[in-house]
This record gives structure tokens, sequence and C-alpha cells, in this order.
């Protein structure tokens, strides 16, 4: 009862923050200069063809009844039409949405590779110049942001020694059978693994400069909790009764120590996701972020509303998320 | 066995004079710059496009790392670009970190329907893609090294507010707070005299990290062409020319992402190593 009851809470609090985005976010975008309606129509149009475009988008409406006119149409999933492409903004954000999800799941499964490799190497050579080594690229990793790993990655594996992609999605070249945006999983479930391979050799190298900084963060914590639980009487225990360091590692410590990791994971993979407004850019990788730098050069305004607004759906839906689950995942926090 | 803790605080002084001097160098590099920059940054000569650095064949004389496809001196620009690198980092640091510590100390503090306003504000904050945001804001507010600042100003400022507030609530709980409040300060002057102190180091921490996020958003910014004019040299935007022709001339992007990843990486090992200094757990 008192979950359900907290649960509601946090539903709310969570539909405040959208609502408080939706309104920052139209009324910062309403005093973008620039005509977008004069940028639309070819030189030489008349003053009747800009005046009708303008009505026909709403703008010759006072700024209040145009959110209102907004806001009530997003309430019935209408979230406008592009002035770029003239498509309705839904549709196109959605045709980019899965291109951007399958980007930010593969780096949040690099990282918890990484990151966890480096945290189990770590505690299983306490003490050796492989954990001090560890913990100073972690040092490292955390301190530059993802855009300069994406950088970096650019030339070690795009120049240096050219063995994965870096800017696209798919060789252009390649005829796509799908009916999906989500190549990657698509062509997994169509056993297409020639396709397979392309795509996530295009997006190996994006993932993993978004993945570096989560990877030190996912290292260091889990170490840190590793480090802690290795000391408790039960591992000892289990250590006594001859189990290998391996083993104790893994199959005692590890479960013990994993959950302050889970959290905070959660928490960090909203910062990944808005990472990859600029690491798209960087590769010109066509996800939801190139799109949105894209509507701001071209000052298409429903379209910016649109996106920014999606990203704020996903980032309090991911944290609602790991609220929720660490409540229900908590005995102490259910019943406080 | 060697406990992790000691390795890193034997190698702190090293990671602090090494970030320290970098970017002593970094700022001497940007005030003298008129002065040491060999070439004018912003002459272009044709001729003179996409010249290699000194040790590769085919290099002028006087263009030590080599020159963009338009024939620009990389050297002077890196130089010119330290410039407005730092002065963001200097002024949009600064004022972000006394806007974000002043409403974390508010609203850890004083509680009540402030804490209740910046603490939802901070929840909307959160809720927004901060790349997005920067780039819209300047789509906005129209290029410029002010509008830089704003933008920065604008979007970092939860970072502080969000920290600042935890150690106020902290702070505000202890006994020596009690003890001023019984001696009839009012709150505002408890908050200043005995809460900000206490929280001082924590703010120097963010501060220094907060120079170096500066840096990047400006980076960002300029890579993506919104940042000041384009003719003037910015690391971002040498960056995204090295970007665009990375296979005919790799300096052009090499030199000014070396420049940048030591710059950042500086400030934040500055800004930790400030960290372990201030902590008197680990010291």
């Amino acid at each position: 009862m008192q979950f359900l009851q907290s649960a509601l809470l946090r539903l709310c609090t969570t539909l405040i923050t959208l609502a408080g985005v939706a309104v920052i976010v139209f009324f910062v975008i309403r005093v973008v200069p620039g005509n977008p309606i004069a940028m639309m129509l070819p030189p030489g149009a008349t003053e009747a063809d800009v005046a009708r475009l303008t009505a026909l988008y709403g703008l010759d409406k006072s700024i209040p009844q145009q959110f209102l006119i907004w806001v009530s149409g997003v309430l019935q999933g209408d979230f406008g039409t592009s002035i770029t492409t003239k498509q309705p903004v839904l549709q196109l954000v959605l045709s980019r949405l899965p291109a951007t999800l399958e980007l930010s799941m593969m780096a949040l499964i690099i990282a918890i590779l990484i990151g966890g490799f480096m945290a189990l190497t770590g505690t299983r050579l306490r003490g050796s110049k492989t954990e001090a080594a560890i913990d100073v690229g972690h040092g490292m990793a955390l301190s530059v942001p993802d855009f300069l790993w994406g950088l970096i990655l650019i030339l070690a594996f795009g120049v240096l020694v050219p063995i994965f992609h870096i800017s696209g999605r798919v060789t252009p070249s390649l005829p796509l059978p799908f009916t999906t945006n989500f190549y990657l999983t698509e062509s997994l479930m169509r056993l297409r693994f020639d396709l397979w391979l392309d795509i996530a050799a295009h997006m190996f190298m994006p993932a993993l400069a978004l993945a570096i900084p989560l990877a030190a963060i996912i290292g260091q914590l889990l170490k840190q909790s590793l480090k802690e639980t290795m000391h408790l009487d039960y591992v000892t225990l289990a250590r006594t009764k001859g189990y290998s360091e391996t083993h104790v590692i893994l199959r005692e410590a590890l479960p013990n120590a994993i959950l302050p990791t889970l959290t905070l994971v959660g928490v960090q993979f909203t910062f990944l996701i808005g990472g990859t407004v600029i690491i798209e850019r960087l590769f010109s990788y066509e996800g939801l972020g190139n799109m949105a730098i894209d509507a701001v050069i071209n000052r298409d305004l429903p379209l910016i509303q649109g996106i920014v607004i999606l990203f704020a759906v996903i980032f309090t839906g991911v944290n609602l998320l790991v609220d929720l689950t660490y409540a229900a995942l908590n005995p102490r926090l259910r019943h406080a | 066995m060697l406990d992790g803790r000691s390795a890193i605080r034997r190698k702190l002084p090293t990671r602090l004079v090494l970030s320290a001097t970098w970017l002593t160098l970094l700022v001497l590099a940007a005030i003298f710059a008129p002065l040491i920059a060999p070439k004018d940054p912003l002459a272009q000569d044709l001729f003179l496009g996409q010249l290699p650095p000194f040790w590769v064949q085919g290099h002028e004389p006087g263009y030590f790392l080599g020159t963009d496809s338009l024939g620009r001196d990389v050297l002077s620009r890196i130089l010119y670009g330290a410039r407005l690198a730092l002065t963001v980092a200097l002024i949009a640091g600064s004022i972000t970190c006394f806007i974000g510590a002043a409403m974390g100390l508010m609203a850890g503090f004083l509680r009540g329907w402030v804490d209740i306003l910046i603490s939802r504000a901070i929840d909307i904050w959160m809720a927004f893609p901060p790349v997005l945001f920067s780039i819209l804001l300047i789509a906005v507010l129209g290029p410029g090294l002010w509008s830089i600042i704003i933008a920065i100003v604008v979007i970092d400022w939860t970072r502080f507010a969000r920290v600042i507030r935890a150690e106020a609530m902290t702070q505000g709980a202890m006994d020596y707070v009690a003890s001023a409040q019984v001696a009839g300060r009012t709150r505002v002057s408890t908050m200043l005299t005995e809460i900000l102190p206490n929280v001082l180091p924590t703010i120097v921490v963010l501060l220094t990290l907060e120079m170096g996020i500066s840096i990047i958003v400006e980076a960002i910014l300029s890579f993506v062409n919104l940042s000041i004019s384009t003719d003037d040299p910015t690391w971002g935007g040498m960056i995204a020319e090295g970007r665009a022709s990375i296979h005919q001339a790799w300096w052009v992007l090499v030199f000014p992402l070396i420049t940048l990843f030591l710059t950042v990486l500086s400030f934040s090992q500055l800004g930790e190593g400030l960290k372990d200094h201030f902590d008197p757990v680990l010291r």
C-alpha cells in the first residue's frame, strides 16, 4: 500500500517535471530570431505566401494561444508538422528513435562489460601493478568526456588503423530488407549476419565513445563495493572452505556488491543518452540527436519541441523506472 | 599488501604539479599569444594549404604544426584559440559557480518553499539533454562569447546546486549550527558565516571541474559551428575542420585535440587532487 502511494507520488512529480520541460522549451524557442517561414519559401515569394504559410503553422497567433493549441495537440498525440520536411513530427521522431535506442543500449552493454571486467580483475589482482593501472585508467576515462573519446577513436580506428566505420549507420549501398528501424535487432532476427556485422561495425565506435566514461564509473564503484565485501566474515568463511579466489569473488562477493552499482547505472544511463546528441553528430550517425542539431540549425521549431520532449520523456522514464525498481527491491524503502 | 588509497596519495603531488604546470603554460600562451604566435591566425594562403608539421616531408619552415586547408597556421590558431577557451572557462565557470552554489546553499539550509522551488527546478533541468539544450540556447541567443557563457550558466548551475544543497543539509543538522542559532543569529547570517566556509572546499573543487566542462561545452558549440564567428580560431572549430579533412590532413585534427585533451584532463585532475587534499579522511 505504502509502495503504491509513494509510486503514485513519484509519478506525479514526473508529470510535473515533464510539464515544466514542455513550458520551458516552448517559450525558449519562441524567442528564436529569424523567420522560419521566410527560410522555407523560395526567393521572390510574395507577402501573401508568407502570410498563408504563417497561418498554416499557427505562427500568426499570440504565444499563449499557440501554447494552448500545441499542448492540446500533444495530449492527442499530435506534435505538429516539421517545417523543413513537412512531415508529422511524431512520425519523424519515431523513425529516428530506434537508431538512438540501439546505440544507447549497445553503449550500455559495452560499459557494463568493460566496467565489470575491470572491477573483477582489479579485485582479483588486489595490490598488484595491474590494480594500480586500472585505477589510473578509471581516473583518465572519467576525466575526459565522450566527445573527446569519440575523436580519439576516430583517429585511432578510423585513420591510423582503419578497421571500423566512422560515419553513418550502415553502408549506403547495401539493400535493406527491414520493416522496422531497429536495424541491429532486426538483422539479427532475420539471421542476416552479413548486415548485422556491417551495422555493428558502424555502431561500435560511437557506442564505445559513449561507453568509456560510464564503464569507468561502473568499474570504480563496483570495485569499491567488492573491496568492502571481501572483508566480510562470510567471504572469509568461503575462502577457508577452500574455494578458489576467483570463485569467492564471482559467486560470493559479487551478488552482494552489485546492488549500489545497479542503481547508479540507471541514473548514469540518462547521461549517456544525453551524450548521444553530440556523438551522433560526430559520427554522422542518423539518430535523434543528429536530427535535433539539424532542426536547431534549420530553425524547425515544431521538430525541436518534439525531440526535446521525447528526450525528457526518456530521461524521466528511466529515472522513474530505477526509483520504482529500487523501492520494490529494497524492503527498507518499501516500508519507510 | 599495498593499499590502493595510499598509492593514489603518493601520486597526488605529481598530478597536481603536472596539471597546474600545463594550465599555467596555457594561460601564459593565451595572454602572450600575439607575441609568440609565429603567424597571423586568420591569414589565409591557398598556396600553402594543408602543409604537414615540421617533421614530415613537404613542410614549410615557419609552419611548425602545419596548416589547415585554407593555409592558416595550426599552431597560431591553437594559441589564439586558448584565449577563448580560457576566457569561457574563467567567466562561465565563476558565474555558474556563484549562482549554483547560492541556490544550493539556500535550498539546503533555508529549506521550506525555497527548497521545494529550487529542487523542482533542478528536476526539470535534469530532464533536458544538456548538449541539445545548449545548442538550442545558442540558436536563441545568437553566436558570441556572452551567448556561450549564458548557455553554460543556464545549463550547469544545477551541478553546483545539487551537491551544495546536500552538503548544506548535512552541515545544517550539526551542533555548531544549532549553537549559532541559539546565540541569536539570523538564518541568513548563519548560512553565510557558518555553513558557507564549511562547504567552500567543495565549491572550489566543483569550480575547477566546471572550468574543464565549460571548455568542452565551448568546443562542442564551436564544433557544430555555433559559438562565435566562424573565422575566429576556436579549438572546437579547428576540430570540426580536422574531422572533415581527416583523411588528407590528420594534423589539423590531432594538435587541437591533444591541446583540448590535456587541458580538460588537467582541470579534472586538479579538481580531483584538490578534493583529496581537502578530504580529512584521505589526508
